[in-house]
């Protein structure tokens, strides 16, 4: 399919535009298109529509022009309220009214009269309106991380899930298989190529193997490889999960240096080990996957109500309630880090209230993260972040602390949930965040200063855990989601759900060349 | 028969009543939509009739509120891209000017001369949509030369 008659099955558009012979029109276009098209004719009722359906449109195209609202009043709104891509379209196409339209955020402005083609590409301003985020959550400093992030975003995006059939929606398929044969690898021979499902078990082997050889940057795929001893797996596989890996601690070191705690990097290193230890007497079985799922669905199940009322940062004593039945579950020591690195960070530690309440906080954000491990770390942060980490692979989440070892790697949320039930006290608290610092490895300061504040934009929208759960799938997810093309049935399954995000992330093994991604990229972020 | 209904399309375009924009639509018309030109312009010629009768009655008012006019022009050029009425679509332009120069006496000169393109528009396209359905559909989705 040629590239520019390419357009992806299913995108959700949303027509706004008072004159009625237009609508027609584009509804028209955009069904040739194969989009799912809504129309309408006022900008109250599009509003209306589309707060009625946070994530039921992908992108919205209005005209500026209307008679009960002003076009770019419109878009301020659903770019504020929404952070959807929002085209506008009129048959002015004077520079001072295209500026406007940039000013208030729009992704493009089209003149009327408005051809197909100039509809045909409009799925190019979500993939880019994502990507953008991700990128703004990686931010300074990680220009390379950044791009990673965007080539694995991509890559994932494009055809990450393609292996895991988890409900996810067929247009979804449809789209990512498009965009990956169209777009990503124009040899369309990526989708051929196997996959290595890097699984709880199989990264501990691998990290294993790392840390027997040594500093990790001695080690080599061919030695990781044998040390490893898995038949099917090959030095590629190897060497590009070595690569993901390498980034993730590189980020780790970064996220240190620029926390600058004192003490921080002790604190990180006892307290996972402690959770670890501890979370191991607890775990039935090897993966930890499994158990901290089923720890937090526990966890979950006892106590939503009170820990969404945190969300809601009214701290009271029920709140505390449900960290203290979880504690009797998994005995943890505080780790001995100096409140001193946490009341640096926190300008609330003088408010106990405050202490408890937080806590509780990073619990239900992080219970919202349950479902999927590799999310584990976000814990408050605010969706943008969420998306990054979940497109992040799972080893990059969590622990915090140089060493480094399998278990830590991957099973963030056991250490988080560890030291979030902990006592309510600030060791506990700054180790909790260290990792969710370190979980984070993002050098986006602010997005952990926010998290830091308990800005839950995502959580606090509801006041159920469950659509908590949903959303922490879907916080990630649903950048993406509210693109139709990811998965949007992804919290059904616990179990599904713990395995996924590992699929998510080591699943696309194949990943494309940074050279195929910069095409990509190049190509994909056309938006002149 | 045919050939007569291609004729009247090809002068059409010929004599810059339509332009591009009616071809567009022409390919949008489907098995799905067999009469989408003729829904469209029907909608169209519906549509701007209201808008006509706003600005006469703001032209009648005679306070000549520039601003207004200018406002529904926009909206009435807006429309009129959508079928490709080019002559109508000049007459909106030359309108908007005038406006912007404050010229009354150019306003209502210009109103009066869009409003009888729109109104040959109308018929010829009636015309032309009557003899392609005698034709036969296959005839409107025809690309003119």
């Amino acid at each position: 399919m040629e590239k520019g008659g390419f357009s992806p099955v299913g995108l959700r558009v949303l027509v706004v535009d008072d004159d009625p012979t237009w609508l027609k029109i584009l509804e028209k276009m955009l069904k040739k298109c194969s989009y799912e098209v809504t129309t309408c004719g006022l900008a109250r009722e599009a509003l209306r529509l589309l707060r009625e359906r946070k994530d039921g449109y992908d992108i919205v195209i209005s005209d500026v022009n209307m008679p009960d609202m002003d076009g770019f009043k419109l878009l301020e709104h659903v770019g504020l309220e929404l952070d959807l891509p929002v085209i506008m379209m009129s048959v002015d196409g004077e520079t001072s009214r295209v500026m406007k339209g940039v000013q208030h955020g729009a992704c493009d402005y089209l003149l009327k009269p408005i051809r197909m083609k100039e509809l045909k590409i409009i799925w190019q301003h979500v993939l880019r309106k994502k990507l953008q985020e991700v990128r703004d959550i990686e931010g300074c400093g990680y220009d390379g991380g950044a791009d990673w992030i965007t080539r694995y975003d991509e890559a994932h995006f494009l055809g990450g899930g393609e292996d895991v059939s988890f409900g996810k929606k067929r247009k979804d398929f449809d789209f990512e298989k498009k965009l990956l044969q169209d777009e990503s690898d124009p040899s369309s021979s990526s989708s051929k190529k196997a996959r290595v499902v890097w699984s709880f078990e199989l990264h501990q082997k691998f990290v294993n193997a790392v840390n027997q050889i040594g500093c990790d940057h001695k080690a080599g795929p061919k030695k990781i490889l044998d040390l490893m001893n898995v038949p099917w797996l090959t030095r590629e596989n190897v060497a590009s999960h070595l690569q993901k890996y390498r980034l993730y601690l590189s980020r780790l070191e970064k996220e240190k240096e620029i926390k600058c705690y004192s003490g921080g990097v002790k604190s990180i290193d006892s307290s996972p080990k402690d959770a670890e230890v501890n979370s191991g007497h607890q775990s039935p079985g090897k993966s930890s996957f499994v158990f901290s799922g089923g720890m937090f669905q526990k966890a979950t199940e006892t106590d939503p109500k009170p820990l969404a009322s945190a969300s809601l940062s009214d701290p009271n004593t029920d709140v505390i309630m449900p960290p203290k039945t979880k504690k009797t579950r998994i005995g943890f020591d505080p780790p001995p880090i100096s409140s001193s690195a946490f009341d640096s960070l926190l300008p609330w530690n003088d408010a106990s209230e405050v202490l408890e309440s937080k806590p509780v906080l990073y619990e239900n954000s992080f219970l919202q993260q349950l479902p999927l491990p590799s999310q584990s770390s976000y814990v408050a942060n605010s969706a943008p972040s969420l998306m990054e980490e979940e497109m992040k692979p799972p080893y990059e989440t969590p622990a915090g602390g140089s060493s480094v070892n399998a278990d830590e790697f991957l099973m963030p949320q056991d250490k988080i949930s560890t030291v979030t039930i902990q006592d309510l006290d600030p060791s506990a608290i700054s180790c909790m965040k260290q990792q969710e610092f370190s979980s984070n490895v993002t050098n986006n300061t602010e997005a952990i200063l926010r998290s830091l504040n308990w800005e839950l934009p995502e959580s606090h929208h509801s006041a159920s855990l469950d659509t908590d759960l949903d959303l922490s799938c879907l916080n990630g997810d649903r950048f993406l989601a509210n693109t139709g093309l990811y998965f949007q049935d992804y919290s059904n399954s616990p179990s599904l759900l713990s395995e996924l995000p590992l699929n998510l992330w080591y699943g696309n093994e194949r990943l494309p060349d940074p050279d195929d991604y910069s095409f990509m990229v190049d190509h994909g972020l056309f938006i002149s | 028969m045919q050939r007569q209904v291609a004729l009247i399309k090809q002068s059409l375009f010929d004599q810059g009543y339509l332009d591009e924009q009616f071809m567009e639509l022409e390919e949008l018309q489907d098995d799905a939509n067999p009469n989408f030109v003729e829904e469209v312009s029907t909608l169209y010629f519906k549509d701007s009739a209201r808008l006509i009768n706003n600005i006469d009655q703001a032209l009648e008012r005679g306070s000549f509120d520039f601003n207004r006019l200018d406002s529904y022009m926009h909206q009435f050029k807006g429309s009129s891209t959508s079928i490709g009425a080019n002559k109508v679509k000049a007459e909106c332009t030359k309108f908007r000017e005038y406006c912007r120069a404050g010229n009354a006496e150019g306003c209502l000169r210009t109103f009066q001369q869009l409003k009888k393109e729109h109104s040959t528009l109308r018929k010829k396209l009636e015309h032309y949509f009557q003899l392609a359905r005698q034709a036969g559909p296959k005839e409107t989705a025809r690309r003119p030369k």
